[in-house]
């Protein structure tokens, strides 16, 4: 099985408190620490326990630029056989609908029976996956949080609905998955992993290349941007104690109390 | 003006509640607007959802076809690009059904798309002007989207004051088009419903419940100990639950359990809305060392601290206090 997974690097913020810059217009950025998003990683680890079960092999893409590779890297470190980038200065500015358009010319020029995405990335928009296999006409399924191989050209999937149901679907390869997190347990990437793969090459992937059309991508195309960054001003927001630890404690439990919750 | 529609999802002949939320939200595009409805599915369970919709909307669509009876996001957009109108806009849920089939709607309408909103502050020409959040409701940005060739918007569920009813009855207009065969790519099994666990956080007075700030597995047990001595249960969010720290039955949240305890501690919980959409009531008392956290802008009362210290120290409070009342 030849399975995709696309990927983005994005700001940690299990690393980082993501904040307005001073200038209010966008977050922050100094000092920020990058690294795979979250799901993207899940989709990673389960392509890679496929192609364990499967055979075939996995390819790590990302649209992006040179600070992207870092990712790529580091995916290839977990198992992945190859990582692409795919960059030009003409995709600066997609919305993700021309994320998506992109990424089609880059499907287009593979063979792959399997397209995975990360359910959602820092921008909660959950939009890539689903864009692109209408683009392609793949069957699609969003919240995937298990994927049995039933034959070569089915799935047997399960997607995360409300109250921790499950859905289960048959879905027809090839297709487009957009993984939940939990799904697996990525497994660890330690520097040594990393070392490996230090020097093997990564191939950049141009418009050209792709044959895209640079007036279909880009900023001018966008039908949707982000156009700052702000703070909403607080509602009522919580009291927040102002004591000590000590009196912290004994407020919590004043209010435990007067609640109805502690007996 | 474009026309706007309200995709309702319905179960059992019943239309969601957030179907008013939907309207409220047509309405902050274009405050002269009244938005239709548009229902997929079949037989007598699409026309009870019809008939139980409350007079929220001009008219409601109504569009039968055996192959929509359950809903299949796919099969469900190739009927739906068929009947709207040219450069329509349409705003759905942002649920799990939502999720699957917006943006491929929108490519297919070849429409704007924007998820996720939290606001919308209204349209300026044919610039729509809303509101969404990024790094898990840390920041919130503004967005301009170009909806001269119609747009796609999901709505973030709880977002949207509901609209209240304006007539008590609406027309329902069945739009029995010419889909053709209707096949898909992926078909529906079945519904495995989530098992309960081996406590059921549903029905407890005081709920201690982590997050990412809990760290590590081996300090699930801090929160442990402070539960048995309230005579609580351990609860989480959807990070504890990824890592396998906790099972999936202690999760709360969108794809979790609802609750509704009578106090919630919050420890070491940022606050993604999917989280807060479990929490239905009951005191909500925050911990977090992070001040900026966004469940302080809806705890009741938040304490900015470390929880792996607080709560250890929190534990051997309440002991004493026990060992005092026992003597």
């Amino acid at each position: 099985m030849e399975i995709l997974v696309c990927a983005k690097r994005v700001p940690d913020t299990s690393e980082n408190e993501i904040q307005l810059n001073p200038a209010g217009n966008d977050i922050e950025r100094d000092d920020l620490v990058y690294s795979i998003n979250e799901a993207d990683n899940y989709a990673v680890e389960e392509a890679l326990q496929i192609v364990a079960k499967a055979g075939g092999s996995v390819t790590v893409a990302t649209v992006g630029d040179e600070d992207d590779e870092e990712i790529l890297r580091r995916e290839m470190a977990m198992g992945a056989n190859r990582g692409v980038l795919i960059s030009d200065d003409a995709f600066h500015g997609s919305d993700g609908c021309g994320i998506a358009r992109i990424l089609k010319a880059f499907v287009q020029k593979g063979n792959y029976d399997l397209i995975l995405t990360g359910v959602q990335a820092e921008d909660g928009a959950a939009q890539i996956g689903g864009m692109l296999a209408a683009m392609l006409d793949y069957p699609f399924a969003s919240l995937v949080n298990s994927i049995e191989l039933l034959d070569g050209k089915r799935l047997k999937i399960c997607r995360e609905i409300e109250g921790g149901n499950r859905e289960v679907n048959e879905i027809d390869l090839p297709c487009v998955l957009s993984i939940q997190t939990g799904i697996n347990e990525p497994r660890y990437v330690g520097m040594r992993g990393i070392r490996a793969v230090a020097s093997v090459p990564i191939p950049t992937m141009r418009a050209a290349d792709l044959g895209i059309d640079v007036g279909s991508v880009g900023e001018a195309t966008a039908k949707v941007k982000r156009v700052d960054y702000f703070v909403p001003a607080l509602g009522k927001g919580a009291e927040i104690l102002q004591g000590n630890r000590e009196a912290n404690i004994d407020k919590v439990l004043e209010l435990l109390e007067a609640k109805g919750g502690l007996r | 003006m474009p026309q706007i529609f309200c995709y309702v999802t319905h179960k059992n002949g019943t239309t969601d509640d957030a179907a008013a939320e939907l309207a409220a939200a047509a309405r902050k595009i274009d405050p002269a607007a009244f938005p239709a409805a548009i229902l997929t599915g079949f037989g007598p369970a699409l026309d009870a959802a019809c008939s139980s919709l409350p007079g929220t909307f001009s008219e409601i669509w109504k569009v039968p076809n055996e192959a929509l009876a359950y809903a299949n996001a796919e099969l469900i957009r190739k009927a739906v690009v068929k009947v709207l109108p040219p450069n329509s806009i349409v705003l759905l849920s942002h649920e799990h059904f939502g999720i699957d089939l917006a943006p491929g709607l929108s490519i297919k309408m070849n429409a704007a798309f924007v998820s996720d909103a939290v606001e919308i502050e209204g349209l300026e020409g044919s610039t729509l002007k809303l509101v969404r959040q990024e790094f898990g409701g840390q920041i919130s940005a503004h967005v301009r989207c170009d909806i001269s060739s119609g747009a796609v918007i999901t709505i973030r569920p709880g977002a949207f004051k509901p609209l209240e009813a304006i007539s008590t009855r609406t027309a329902v207009v069945e739009k029995s088009i010419e889909v053709g065969a209707l096949t898909a790519g992926r078909r529906y099994r079945e519904t495995i419903i989530a098992e309960v666990g081996d406590v059921d956080i549903t029905k407890q007075n005081i709920l201690v419940s982590v997050g990412r700030g809990i760290q590590d597995k081996d300090n699930v047990a801090i929160a442990e100990e402070l539960a048995e001595v309230l005579g609580a249960a351990v609860s989480c969010s959807r990070p504890v639950v990824d890592a396998k720290w906790l099972l999936k039955s202690r999760q709360v949240g969108s794809s979790g359990k609802t609750v509704k305890p009578k106090v919630y501690l919050a420890c070491g919980i940022s606050g993604a809305s999917q989280h807060l959409a479990g929490i239905k009531g009951g005191f909500l008392i925050a911990i977090n060392k992070n001040r900026k956290a966004p469940i302080f802008q809806v705890a009741d009362v938040g304490i900015v601290d470390d929880i792996l210290e607080f709560l250890p120290e929190l534990t051997s409070k309440v002991r004493e206090m026990r060992t005092v009342s026992a003597k």
